[in-house]
């Protein structure tokens, strides 16, 4: 099942500049109790907390930015989430979301796993490793990919663990997860054919069986 | 903005350690205006050597409160907005009943017969105060250092009158080291002979002492790079090296002259009581847990911690926060970048006014 931006979200991209947002600002309930890791200056958090009336929580690593998010009036703590989801009694947020972080985590499926248990559904977003001009950049020049969503230089990527959308859905395949949603992007369009050639990001809506 | 030290008389005190003080003293400062509602009301509370004086020009000595970088109109707690008060911690000396007050029973100073205080008890004193203010719950509470233990104890003690808490650069407990340190300063004053078992008010104050306590005190105040920052290895032009024990290096006169001055500010016996509350507080107790004694409260949390502060090491400020996510309640944290050391939290106002301002007004705007 996929979904098309409604104006709302729309409305939303367009402040928010981030096209996963406008999808996971439609995926989250009114008034849930949201926990966002790894939420950067908390653009999200704060469109959740004004426009979807949300109990918005953080988790953020870099100073700076956590001072911008108590600043805004969010409740951020700093940390990292690789640990920092273990002193969270189970089940304590209606969503846990994960955007664009999960390739960056020392521990994926530790981070997962820890997600599923402190929140009821997890929302995590990925940029796809097997889209196509990933594939062509490594076949063409037999080097490491630099592209338009992965533009660092090998070295110096904070991406350490690159998935698929295939990937993905193995792993929520064996660890018996449910997938409540599946939605792919390119650019800020939803696309449904082919996702893992043609999906730049990918959103999933997952809770456990 | 012009501060005045006010009194308040309270006609008994019960003590942790099963003793009465009556009458009590508190002396307090107030700034800003109560709203109607009585909902805007903010608890400032010091650090082990502060006093009541925390913002504005002292109408008695003309100086700047010492938290004056972050209270005001328009600053972190906003006075155009929030009703701020600081009192002065009992078992101190500036004003609120201590060691140098008189005792009834005797009409002397009570010196070493003062029985002993705990954080909890200063806390106690606080909230007759704010009671005789006719404010039920605080908009917020917050301190650094031991004042961050005081805001931790009352969201413990009256979780019904506090609307949040901002505790910085603190601890739940104190470890090993800090207690050590403490002793350290302790033992300085009780070897002076000065010091008479506590009974010196009618002689001279062990002022020897109470220096070199002071001297250490401010050691762990700082951090190796404020120090090499502020004195590295420079000196006064050397003579000779023949008497070499004068003082030439400056961070050796720096710390003789803060000495000095405290003894001029500060009395011994103070020293010694605050101290010893700091070392035996420990907020589990009564409750079990650190989790448990903070399950009883409500609030809403900012804690703050300091990069370079090695004497109140952010792992400390984390267990507070571990235990507060452990019952999910609602609380931010921030480990400010500083080279100050544990005197970050008095002189980095910048980055905390972010913090403190927007978290208050979010906080007035939730309770409103």
């Amino acid at each position: 099942m996929t979904l098309t931006a409604t104006p709302e979200q729309a409305l939303a991209a367009r402040r928010l500049g981030r096209t996963d947002f406008t999808i996971l600002s439609g995926l989250v309930e009114p008034r849930s109790k949201v926990l966002d890791l790894g939420c950067g200056d908390g653009e999200l958090l704060a469109w959740l907390a004004e426009n979807k009336q949300a109990v918005a929580r953080g988790v953020e690593i870099s100073p700076a930015s956590v001072q911008r998010c108590i600043a805004q009036g969010l409740s951020v703590y700093q940390g990292d989430i690789d640990k920092g989801l273990a002193d969270y009694p189970d089940r304590c947020f209606d969503f846990v979301i994960l955007s664009q972080t999960l390739q960056q985590t020392h521990r994926p499926l530790h981070v997962l796993r820890e997600m599923l248990r402190v929140g009821e559904r997890i929302i995590v977003t990925f940029p796809n490793f097997s889209h196509w001009t990933m594939r062509l950049s490594m076949l063409l020049t037999g080097r490491a990919p630099k592209t338009k969503l992965f533009p660092h230089e090998w070295h110096d990527s904070p991406n350490i663990h690159f998935l698929t959308v295939e990937d993905f859905e193995n792993l929520a395949t064996a660890e018996g997860w449910i997938v409540e949603r599946r939605v792919f992007l390119r650019g800020d369009r939803v696309i449904r054919a082919l996702p893992n050639l043609l999906a730049e990001t990918a959103i999933y809506l997952v809770r456990r069986s | 903005m012009t501060a005045e030290t006010q009194l308040a008389q309270f006609d008994s005190l019960p003590l942790d350690c099963g003793e009465t003080l009556a009458p009590v003293t508190a002396a307090y400062q107030t700034y800003g205006e109560l709203n109607r509602e009585r909902s805007n009301a903010v608890l400032i509370q010091h650090a082990f050597s502060g006093d009541a004086h925390a913002a504005g020009i002292s109408r008695e000595t003309g100086k700047p409160g010492w938290w004056d970088n972050m209270i005001g109109p328009h600053k972190a707690f906003d006075t155009s907005r929030y009703f701020v008060i600081c009192s002065n911690i009992l078992g101190g000396c500036q004003g609120t009943t201590g060691p140098g007050s008189i005792n009834p029973a005797t009409g002397k100073p009570f010196g070493g017969a003062f029985p002993v205080v705990t954080v909890r008890d200063m806390v106690r004193l606080q909230k007759k105060l704010i009671d005789s203010l006719g404010i039920r719950r605080l908009l917020s509470l917050a301190g650094g250092s031991m004042g961050g233990m005081q805001a931790l104890q009352w969201a413990v003690d009256y979780p019904e009158a506090v609307v949040s808490a901002i505790p910085i650069a603190t601890a739940y407990r104190h470890s090993a080291q800090q207690i050590a340190f403490n002793e350290v300063g302790r033992m300085a004053v009780m070897s002076d002979p000065d010091w008479k078992g506590g009974d010196y008010y009618d002689s001279a104050p062990p002022g020897r002492g109470l220096s070199v306590a002071r001297m250490i005190g401010h050691i762990t105040y700082m951090s190796d790079d404020s120090m090499r920052e502020k004195f590295g290895r420079r000196q006064r032009p050397k003579e000779e090296l023949g008497n070499g024990f004068a003082g030439d290096f400056e961070v050796e006169n720096y710390l003789r002259y803060r000495g000095g001055e405290f003894v001029n500010r500060f009395d011994a016996n103070s020293y010694l009581y605050i101290t010893k509350a700091m070392d035996n507080f420990d907020l589990t107790s009564g409750y079990g847990s650190l989790a448990a004694a903070l399950a009883r409260s409500q609030a809403r949390f900012l804690v703050i911690s300091f990069s370079s502060d090695w004497l109140y090491p952010s792992y400390q400020s984390l267990e507070i926060v571990r235990a507060l996510r452990g019952h999910n309640l609602d609380v931010a944290y921030c480990e400010i970048p500083s080279h100050y050391g544990h005197d970050a939290f008095l002189l980095e106002a910048g980055e905390q006014t972010e913090l403190v301002k927007h978290f208050l007004a979010n906080t007035f705007k939730k309770a409103a």
